[in-house]
């Protein structure tokens, strides 16, 4: 537990439309460290992962968090995805007529600028897509057509795993990667994933189903309901939450 | 059928600040050349067309075909019908004759006044043939004559004809004669007769039979002086089996008066000939609060009159505070194609209605339609499309697909099809979308480390990738980052 810290969020209280969701979220992520995030719905699962990443339309009340000691709030969310988070989506959106490809050469190129590099070559930059493309036995064609458009729902989240494999984030939040993907999908989602662990990086898994877990080990285990983190443990509480429900933390927490 | 989008401007999100956080980037082709011009006294007569017509040495015929169209024009009055509030254009305040003053016509480039040469320079046109780029015949036109055409010669050998509208009536008397308002006849329309008075240089093309025009021909139109209209006329002739690619580009220096630019192009291609035509119109829109820019009224038609003839417009419309322009097919030969590709962008208060008319007189005849709108600030943007299948044109197809970005919540996107069919065996498809860049796209896009300004470019350019990609190599590029930086600051 000597790790280095990447994230430490302390007492974070953010509201959408006025309506306060979260209500004091504690949380510090150390490098090489997996934490799985789980609740009920509606407990503020994805309104976290979209805070920490600076989505429009939520407003942070009150609270902090530090990402490589530095203040990750007040950072424009391209910035915080330089700085090496990446927020894998619950629902990857279309953008039609935009080319995989182009899409990641500007994303790959936009971070290279931030640290005062020079833009990659057509060719480096080809064989970086190829190379990472492997990850998650993405097909050739998938990356030439528009970004997400016309993907299936594994098609997506394999893309989502692929670009976090090609921008190499410190922290990776998948939220509910695991969500409408059958068991090969899964497997080779995760399986990607777990390729590019090292201790050197963090990944947040939020999820409702201990399924996933299966695949992902988690470190730590934290419920989240009504906004709070109420309950910490290890692996065995993702277990004894798929066999009793959430129905027992409902009842001591109400 | 009219669909109409106006949105209030209400409930804005951050993004949309971003978006209406309207453009103050600069016009990089504002300036204005201070060179010796010769201008004719404001206003319009008989006399003025008299003067111009003497000015530029003309033979009498042309000088009536002018007189026809002025005294015709004298009977109309400006058309209405378009969705654009276009303020009372006074007539008699422009002047309709102004040239940079010269030498008796410079024949080498080293009698071109330098600071003409420079000034095309600076807009990236090179004149020097050693600097030019070696696949591109240019004509330079700067306000109502044309500066210097490169590649004459070596296109000459092929039996290309490419030149300045006043020399091909000096040179080429006869196919001028012939062709001349066989496309777009005087009576056409309002502006067209007003072009036809006055209109004072402009691009000739012909392309003899059999022959692939090696390289693209492209003219570049400047308005420089004040108080000045730009009415130049183009004409391109592809005889039998010739094939060509032509271009157009349009810049005019920031004023804050409106400058007038009232254009013809004619186009006649013959059997199995095929020629297209892509305009970049960036001419100067005016500033954020509405004040300036060009109004731009401009009859493009092209006459299939071959068989199995094509010809195909381009058009990536920036500029101008009104755009008023149909680049049309009259499909008359048998199974000749007609297309229609346009991307039409307008920001702060600008206006555009644009479209395409496709009239299938020829049997098996097919056009096709993509026109993609971007609307941003206050200003208006609608297409207005006639497809048209005369009685006997059997076996006649048409596809139109019609799109609408919005970029702001007080802008307008309006679509104004007309389809008016009258053989039962054709084929005609309409499909129209509008959307908006949502907020999801552009925050995915900045999770991934790509700023906003970058996000909508893309976004953008990916919207209008299917009209792009028509664009030849060396114009798309520009293209791209032309449809960029007019966007910037205006999205999100």
């Amino acid at each position: 537990m000597d790790n280095k810290i990447l994230l430490d969020v302390k007492n974070l209280h953010a509201s959408i439309d006025g309506k306060e969701i979260l209500k004091g979220i504690n949380l510090q992520v150390r490098e090489g460290e997996v934490h799985a995030i789980m609740g009920p719905n509606g407990s503020g699962k994805s309104t976290l992962s979209m805070v920490l990443a600076g989505a429009p339309g939520y407003s942070v009340t009150e609270g902090s968090a530090t990402f490589h000691g530095k203040e990750l709030l007040e950072l424009s969310p391209e910035d915080r995805s330089h700085e090496g988070l990446f927020l894998s989506f619950q629902y990857p959106v279309e953008i039609p007529g935009v080319s995989m490809v182009n899409f990641m050469r500007a994303a790959v190129n936009e971070k290279r600028k931030y640290f005062n590099e020079a833009p990659l070559s057509a060719s480096d930059f080809l064989k970086l897509m190829r190379q990472k493309r492997a990850v998650v036995e993405l097909d050739n064609k998938l990356a030439s057509r528009s970004v997400n458009e016309g993907f299936s729902g594994g098609e997506k989240k394999r893309n989502e795993i692929f670009q976090m494999a090609v921008l190499e984030p410190s922290l990776s939040i998948l939220d509910e990667t695991d969500s409408g993907l059958d068991i090969d999908a899964l497997r080779i989602v995760a399986g990607g994933v777990n390729k590019l662990k090292n201790e050197k990086n963090a990944t947040i898994v939020i999820t409702h189903y201990q399924r996933l877990l299966d695949y992902i080990k988690p470190d730590f285990v934290h419920v989240l309901y009504k906004g709070r983190i109420v309950m910490t443990g290890g692996p065995e509480l993702a277990l004894e939450l798929e066999e009793k429900g959430y129905d027992w933390i409902k009842e001591s927490n109400d | 059928m009219s669909k109409d989008n106006q949105n209030t401007p209400d409930g804005k999100s951050d993004n949309e600040k971003i978006i209406n956080n309207v453009t103050d980037n600069e016009y990089k082709y504002g300036f204005v050349t201070d060179i010796d011009t010769d201008v004719i006294p404001r206003g319009l007569s008989e006399e003025v067309v008299r003067l111009i017509s003497a000015k530029k040495q003309e033979p009498q015929w042309l000088l009536e075909f002018r007189l026809k169209a002025y005294r015709h024009w004298l009977t109309l009055k400006m058309p209405k019908w378009a969705h654009l509030d276009i303020p009372p254009i006074d007539y008699q305040a422009i002047s309709y004759y102004a040239a940079p003053r010269k030498k008796e016509g410079p024949k080498s480039l080293d009698e071109v006044d330098p600071e003409l040469i420079d000034t095309f320079n600076k807009l990236g046109i090179p004149l020097n043939e050693q600097k030019a780029l070696s696949g591109m015949a240019v004509d330079a036109v700067m306000d109502s004559v044309s500066v210097k055409t490169t590649h004459k010669e070596k296109l000459a050998e092929l039996g290309v004809i490419f030149c300045s509208f006043s020399e091909a009536v000096k040179d080429y008397p006869d196919l001028v004669r012939k062709y001349l308002g066989s496309v777009v006849s005087y009576r056409d329309n309002f502006f067209a007769a007003l072009n036809s008075a006055v209109f004072s240089d402009g691009s000739f093309v012909y392309i003899p039979k059999g022959v692939r025009c090696p390289m693209e021909l492209s003219t570049y139109f400047r308005i420089n002086a004040a108080g000045t209209g730009q009415f130049e006329r183009t004409l391109i002739v592809a005889d039998d089996d010739a094939y060509v690619s032509y271009l157009e580009g349009c810049t005019a220096p920031m004023r804050d008066e409106n400058q007038l630019h009232a254009a013809i192009v004619e186009i006649v291609v013959e059997d199995r000939a095929e020629v297209k035509y892509s305009t970049v119109q960036n001419w100067y829109s005016g500033d954020k609060d509405g004040n300036g820019g060009v109004y731009n009224f401009v009859t493009k038609r092209g006459l299939c009159r071959g068989d199995y003839s094509k010809l195909s417009w381009t058009q990536v419309e920036t500029g101008s505070a009104i755009t008023w322009k149909y680049p049309s097919c009259v499909l008359q030969g048998e199974g000749s194609v007609g297309e229609f590709y346009s991307v039409a962008v307008t920001k702060n208060y600008q206006q555009a209605d644009t479209g395409t008319k496709m009239i299938h007189v020829g049997r098996n005849s097919r056009s096709t339609i993509v026109s993609k709108g971007i609307s941003a600030g206050h200003s208006q943007n609608s297409y207005r499309g006639l497809v048209k299948v005369a009685p006997k044109a059997d076996g006649c197809r048409n596809y139109t697909q019609c799109d609408s970005l919005l970029l702001s919540s007080t802008c307008g996107a309006h679509t104004f099809p007309y389809i008016d069919v009258l053989n039962d065996t054709a084929i005609v498809e309409h499909e129209a979308t509008t959307s908006k860049i949502s907020e999801d796209q552009v925050f995915y896009c900045n999770q991934r480390g790509i700023p906003t300004e970058e996000a909508i470019g893309l976004i953008v350019n990916g919207y209008a990738k299917e009209v792009m990609n028509k664009l030849p190599m060396e114009f798309a590029v520009e293209a791209q980052k032309l449809l960029q930086i007019t966007l910037e600051g205006s999205v999100g």
